[in-house]
């Protein structure tokens, strides 16, 4: 032991300085504690509440979409399970390095990512980057998860709908709610990347079909990674919708059409039910219901077919000839004329220096309402319309549900226009002129109408004045309960006129097709009455070219409106063929085919005892 | 006869309440490292399990220090100086490197940590220095040992490793003040210092890697990109405050639990244990190691002779800076410098360096009696 003990001076300073470190321990101990008091005590709930936010994430249980029908119970519109992309922004510590690796992952646009990641919103909410990934995408990006801070891949359901462009118009799509819709009330419980009904009963529905959103809370680790949730606010699904369509009818209407653009409108005259509404061009709604780049968006909206315009209720044609059909009722029933009353036609109307051509040149001769409908006269009804008048035409044309909206339950029905002295001063701050009354009585001039409005106008006739309101969901299913809400049919008004005004219309319409304008239409099964019509679309067609020699988009639009069977109607059809030309060339045998082909789908029994008669 | 063999005099002077205080800490520190990562999957041997083996070592290292002369160990401190700067030198040029450091030698399965041995030895290296050294004048007091530090420092910056450089200048400071700095030297030293302080600031913040400069930048300001560098200070706060009075309970820390504190098995382990024990837990751990250093500094304080006060002082100002710096930094009063807390945090080379220097220090109080034998 070679040490020296510690010498007593030296002791006492060692013992001093060791007291210096005492109190300094001490000292250095006690702002610990304070500093940590402070912690604990004083920002305790701030700092809890952080943790809190740390740990848990509220995730959206988006619900499913209640499914649509159509009469007979065929899928029109389902779900499929989709892989949906999200980022948590909370999570993200790197933006720019999570674009770069999406967008290399799933060769997607980075700048499209860089503009979802900067939307407002809470950073605590996942947003939905891209929906409909493939398979092959999904797993992508889960095998690269633990590079992926943030990002979730949710499997959502998918708008689908397994008939395609079939009813596209009626049933419509459906999209993320936009900005503008989010500051609406009724969207008032939806989000940022809600879907909803975009068009057609998807839209009109939306509030029935869309379901509510549930809730997750779930335990994040600091990766975002889900380890346990915590709260679940189950989602409710949608309710299903019936519609009135029986799907085989429209896609026969749909296939008539065609290539071309027109519309068919069939319906039941007794309920107002609408059998088949078709619109051409269409749109695949499967394409609409998914994210589109603008590229395609702008095709489709500047397409000039105007696939999006669902020309059965929102396209405004002239009548044509089939507005004799109201003017009809009108002249019996208004006493401007008697049945026997006849006009004679010589091919042409004087109205002081102008003189009002007749469709045939040559002339119908002598002509009373029932020659006059059947074969179209022109004169006869400019007749009428000079002794009738413009408002009382307007009053029956009205009655007949023209110039207002049908009710049906569509986003964005057009009503057309119903003149009258009153409207003109209205719209257009001028006079009626009595020369515009006589174009108005065939159709044309400032009348226009939707093939809805024609559809359900003949089928008023069918019905002897009593009109129902076209409809288009027949009822609508409870998920949750599994009750059925049948929509009743709502009689929408009653033309009055005498029995006997309609017997003889209708039976005028009967001859059309068997001995007058529409003799195409005329069917061996079933009993058809109808009205053709040919509207006018430009001056150059008053030059009475060859229809061959006129270029296509100047051409005439065919009409043709019917009903069958005649004894005890159970359809209403209405035609509209865009530049097609006459009505009772183009517009009559689309028109019995529906007809047809309505009457062998229905029960045996029906079919049977209406071509037994 | 057996008395010469084995030495157990003093066995009677054992202070058993500093062994029930190292016990408490070690049984704190196993727990809140089996909480933070009970829940980790995989094949390797669970951190809680690897912690009691290394007590187990700790304690080896612990007896073997206790039972042996510490003068005798002091004899050793030049060559043990000698082996460690090599093995710090060793560390630089072939070291495992983890986190952007070099810090560990692999030995097989294990790999250990030359730096946390290094302050064990210097604290040897100046003791035995000032119980050899003629005490007069401040070069021999200050800057003889100043230089005698010098290497091991400057070899521990360069891996780089913040935390064990400044442990080791805390115990030269520490050691300075024992052996009596008379305050006109120590008033030139800080005025030397200051002077040089813009050129060693230079230096020093020059030499600091990237993540190390962020990290203290993150301090001066804490929400300074709290998503990167100001990530674990943040988050390590987050997980104390959020423990407030009673905490959350043993393993509900949702901050530790989920990950969002990393090292919360290492450095961060008081931030684990503030989380789920509260402010209660926190003062009585603080009570522990205040009992603890309070007796290792009534035992440097009775000490028979120089070397084994300048032992004890030394070992118990590593003590306590190490758990004033780690806790300090867990709860955001100082920039993280990546130093464990002593008795707690996972980690072999630290828990058995720690437990030998207990032993050591127990050792000289064993002894400080032993002229009445």
């Amino acid at each position: 032991m070679a040490t020296s003990g510690l010498h007593d001076s030296e002791l006492g300073e060692l013992q001093r300085r060791l007291m210096l470190l005492r109190v300094g321990l001490l000292l250095v101990v006690s702002l610990l504690a304070l500093r940590l008091w402070h912690l604990q005590i004083r920002e305790g709930p701030y700092y809890l509440d952080l943790s809190e936010n740390n740990r848990t994430r509220s995730v959206l249980l988006e619900p499913a979409r209640g499914l649509i029908y159509d009469r007979h119970g065929v899928l029109l519109a389902n779900n499929v399970p989709s892989f949906s992309l999200y980022v948590t922004l909370e999570d993200v510590k790197d933006r720019d390095a999570l674009t770069q690796k999406l967008s290399e992952l799933l060769g997607l646009d980075s700048a499209m990512i860089r503009k979802k990641l900067a939307g407002r919103g809470s950073k605590m909410l996942p947003r939905k980057i891209k929906d409909r990934l493939t398979l092959r995408d999904a797993t992508l990006i889960e095998s690269h998860r633990l590079d992926l801070p943030g990002v979730m891949i949710q499997v959502e359901s998918q708008r689908n709908y397994p008939g395609g462009m079939a009813a596209s118009h009626l049933i419509g799509y459906v999209g993320e709610i936009s900005p503008e819709q989010l500051e609406k009330p009724e969207f008032a419980d939806l989000h940022q990347g809600s879907i909803v009904g975009q068009y057609g009963v998807e839209k009109s529905f939306d509030r029935h079909v869309r379901g509510q959103a549930g809730q997750k809370s779930v335990e994040v680790d600091a990766l975002g990674h889900e380890k346990r949730t915590v709260l679940v606010d189950k989602p409710q699904s949608g309710n299903d919708l019936y519609l009135t369509i029986d799907i085989r009818l429209q896609k026969v209407a749909e296939d008539l059409l065609g290539e071309e653009s027109g519309a068919i409108v069939a319906l039941d005259p007794t309920s107002g039910d609408i059998l088949a509404m078709a619109s051409r061009p269409g749109f695949d709604p499967n394409v609409l219901s998914r994210e589109l780049t603008p590229k395609q968006w702008v095709e489709i909206v500047q397409n000039e077919g105007r696939p999006l315009n669902n020309r059965a209720s929102q396209g405004q044609y002239p009548p044509g000839s089939t507005f004799k059909v109201p003017m009809a009722v009108a002249a019996l029933e208004s006493n401007t004329m008697s049945p026997s009353s006849s006009v004679f036609c010589n091919g042409g109307y004087q109205f002081g220096k102008r003189v009002y051509h007749d469709w045939k040149a040559t002339g119908h001769g002598s002509v009373d309402l029932h020659k006059a409908l059947v074969h179209s006269c022109d004169v006869y009804f400019y007749t009428v319309g000079q002794r009738m008048g413009i408002d009382t035409m307007a009053e029956y044309a009205k009655a007949f549900g023209l110039g207002h909206e049908t009710g049906i339950e569509l986003p964005s029905e057009r009503v057309g226009i119903v003149p009258s002295t009153a409207w003109k001063m209205k719209a257009k701050k001028e006079p009626w002129l009595p020369g515009e009354t006589i174009s108005a009585a065939i159709g044309q001039g400032y009348v226009t109408v939707t093939p809805l409005q024609m559809a359900s106008m003949i089928g008023t006739v069918a019905n002897d004045g009593v009109s129902y309101r076209p409809r288009l969901v027949q009822a609508i299913m409870d998920r949750m309960t599994g009750n059925l809400q049948e929509m009743p049919a709502v009689a929408r008004g009653k033309v009055h006129a005498k029995p006997e005004t309609f017997r003889l219309v209708k039976e005028a319409l009967a001859a059309v097709v068997t001995e007058g304008t529409a003799t195409r239409a005329k069917s061996s099964i079933v009993t058809i009455a109808g009205k053709t019509g040919t509207a006018q679309t430009t001056a150059l067609a008053k030059e009475k070219k060859a229809e061959k020699d006129i270029p296509k988009k100047f051409r005439d639009h065919a009409w043709f409106v019917a009903f069958a069977p005649v004894e005890s109607p159970k359809i209403a059809v209405a035609v509209l063929a865009e530049h097609m030309g006459h009505g009772g060339s183009a517009a009559a045998p689309l028109a019995k085919e529906v007809i047809e082909t309505y009457m062998k789908l229905m029960p045996p029994s029906v079919p049977e005892e209406a071509s037994g008669s | 006869m057996i008395d010469r063999l084995i030495d157990n005099r003093g066995l009677d002077n054992f202070d058993y309440r500093f062994l029930a205080l190292v016990a408490a800490i070690l049984g704190i520190g196993v727990l809140s490292i089996h909480s933070v990562t009970h829940a980790q999957q995989g094949g390797v041997a669970p951190y809680y399990l690897k912690q009691l083996v290394w007590i187990f070592l700790g304690g080896v290292a612990f007896v073997v220090m206790l039972v042996s002369d510490y003068h005798r160990i002091a004899r050793l401190a030049y060559p043990a100086y000698g082996v460690v700067l090599l093995m710090l030198a060793f560390v630089l040029l072939e070291g495992r490197t983890s986190k952007g450091a070099q810090r560990w030698i692999a030995l097989g399965p294990f790999s250990f940590q030359p730096s946390e041995f290094a302050k064990l030895v210097l604290i040897l290296v100046l003791a035995h220095y000032y119980s050899k050294a003629p005490r007069v004048g401040w070069l021999q007091r200050v800057v003889m040992p100043g230089l005698l530090m010098l290497p091991g420092l400057v070899l521990i910056l360069k891996q780089p490793d913040l935390g064990s450089g400044l442990s080791f200048v805390a115990v030269y400071a520490a050691m300075l003040l024992m052996v009596g700095v008379r305050s006109k030297a120590l008033g030139v030293i800080l005025l030397f210092s200051l002077m040089l302080f813009p050129f060693a600031w230079e230096g020093v913040w020059g030499s600091l890697h990237d993540y190390q400069r962020q990290r203290i930048m993150a301090f001066v300001d804490p929400d300074y990109d709290p998503g990167g560098k100001g990530y674990h200070a943040l988050q390590s706060r987050i997980a104390i405050g959020s423990g407030e009075l009673m905490g959350k309970g043993l393993y509900g820390g949702t901050q530790s639990q989920l990950k969002f504190l990393p090292e919360g098995h290492t450095d961060f382990v008081f931030a684990v244990y503030a989380e789920e024990w509260g402010f209660l837990g926190v003062l009585l751990l603080l009570v522990l190691f205040v009992g603890l250093i309070w007796l290792s500094l009534e035992i440097a304080s009775k000490a028979k002779d120089q070397l084994g006060a300048l032992l004890a002082a030394g070992i118990t100002a590593m003590l306590c800076f190490c758990v004033v710096v780690n806790i300090g930094m867990t709860a955001g009063m100082f920039p993280i410098v990546g130093i464990p807390l002593p008795l707690m945090s996972y980690g072999g080379s630290a828990t058995i360096m720690t437990m030998a220097s207990l032993g050591l220090l127990l050792n000289v109080k064993r002894r400080r009696l032993s002229l009445f034998y």
